[in-house]
């Protein structure tokens, strides 16, 4: 079956606050913000900026059933040349370390190779969250060599190893083209040992249940890849899927919906808020305002109003420290069981 | 309520510790550790208990446990497995009893 964005067949869901009024209507036993205080937390502040996260748009080649994003083919927000620019200054004027490039298929952005080109010239790291497909695709087909050249670390999608399940979140065929894209990539040297080019994976549950622990499925995964398809990799992140634009759109037609946030309250896990991504982490959208996560980002709910609110504004500004971090009931998350991150769990 | 078994129910689990709670506390210490990991992984335990639901015959212990055979890591064809593992202990003690009708047969036949 062909998927399609929630935008192309004109969901209601596709807008941001009609996403948030559902989440909002929930009778959920308690708010975040409360979960928060129980947790000796009365403010989620922001720390030092670690991560520049920049969402290059909404365009992708595939369309998953799991998607925040609503991506697809038929998404036109592409990041201007403005914003780009505007970003890739901050990255040169602050101390950040780490740029986290995202979409969509980051790829597809016209200046993705530039923006890598010259972010590693600076001394930064780079992270392209990568869906493998894209680099089996002929106009892409010199990407991994592109990559590999620039040191960039892939942090890949790719929900289960067995093909059925990849394949019924992803769309036909993604993982026997995934699996040609990872052993293209171990060809280059990426996910082996002693080269120092890192591939690591991403692993959401296919359904509405939450990720089982990091550390065992890291182990199942290096040996099942190993045996069943000679490939290796890194690392793997297991990522709780967030209750927003398809997922969310999934989990109110599956009826699913007010039994998966409840196991996400219930699993409130007060150990992961020191970790949680949104404290040193800035997001960028492709329109170049600021969020605290991707998350919020999809949702529309911006950064904290007193501080800058769009990377131009945040080239004149030294950082968002200490800002109150922008929440709601969907930040359950990235607290349930091991925690949830762009880096998988945040306690292990 | 229209049936013994309703879904909602299985939340009120905790309900029958009100007027013996010294007995579910116990009860609770005990299941917690049974189900951590020990000699046994964390899933083995779950897909050992997801087989052994479906062999009482317990809706709410096929719900809990398919939830948490998947949140333990356990795929849909290692759990359909154990399943076939239940069935099959199940099958065979059926079968098995027909050593004691044979007996029966010779004791009675000539």
């Amino acid at each position: 079956m062909a998927l399609a964005t929630l935008l192309n067949t004109r969901n209601p869901l596709a807008a941001p606050a009609v996403q948030r009024a559902r989440l909002e209507a929930l009778p959920l036993r308690r708010t975040f913000d409360g979960a928060l205080a129980s947790a000796g937390h009365q403010v989620l502040t922001r720390g030092r900026t670690r991560v520049l996260q920049m969402n290059l748009g909404k365009r992708c080649n595939q369309v998953c059933h799991h998607c925040h994003v609503d991506a697809g083919p038929d998404r036109t927000e592409v990041m201007p040349d403005e914003v780009v620019d505007a970003t890739l200054d901050v990255l040169d004027l602050s101390g950040v370390g780490t740029l986290d490039i995202t979409g969509g298929a980051p790829e597809i952005h016209p200046r993705f190779r530039d923006i890598v080109s010259r972010a590693r010239a600076m001394g930064r790291h780079v992270m392209d969250r990568c869906n493998l497909t894209i680099t089996t695709l002929p106009n892409y087909a010199s990407l991994p060599e592109f990559l590999a050249a620039h040191s960039v670390e892939i942090v890949a999608s790719l929900p289960a190893y067995a093909p059925a399940q990849t394949d019924r979140q992803r769309g036909v065929g993604v993982f026997e083209s995934s699996l040609a894209a990872l052993r293209r990539l171990n060809a280059l040297g990426y996910g082996r040992e002693g080269t120092g080019l890192v591939l690591n994976l991403v692993t959401n549950p296919v359904g509405a249940f939450l990720p089982a622990s990091q550390r065992a499925l890291e182990r199942d995964w290096k040996r099942e890849l190993a045996r069943r398809y000679d490939v290796e990799f890194n690392r793997l992140f297991t990522i709780t899927n967030m209750p927003i634009s398809r997922y969310l759109e999934w989990l109110e037609r599956s009826g699913n919906l007010s039994a998966y946030m409840e196991k996400l309250v219930q699993a409130f896990n007060p150990a992961t808020v020191e970790g949680l991504m949104c404290r040193d982490t800035i997001s960028v959208a492709w329109d170049g305002r600021l969020f605290d996560c991707d998350f919020n980002q999809m949702l529309d709910l911006p950064v904290d109003a007193r501080g800058p609110r769009t990377i131009a504004e945040l080239r004149n500004a030294p950082d968002l420290l200490s800002w109150p971090v922008v929440t709601g009931p969907h930040c359950f998350g990235c607290t349930a069981g091991a925690g949830s991150s762009c880096g998988g769990a945040t306690t292990a | 309520m229209d049936t013994y078994y309703h879904p909602p129910d299985l939340a009120k689990f905790p309900d029958v510790g009100k007027d013996a709670p010294e007995l579910w506390d116990r009860f609770l210490g005990w299941y917690t550790a049974v189900f951590a990991e020990g000699a046994l992984t964390e899933r083995e335990k779950a897909l050992i208990a997801l087989a052994v639901a479906h062999a009482v015959q317990c809706p709410y212990c096929i719900d809990a446990y398919t939830s948490g055979s998947l949140e333990k890591g356990a795929t849909p064809d290692q759990m359909t497995e154990a399943v076939h593992v239940a069935a099959a202990i199940r099958g065979g003690a059926t079968l098995v009893h027909a050593v004691q009708m044979r007996n029966k047969i010779e004791k009675i036949g000539m």
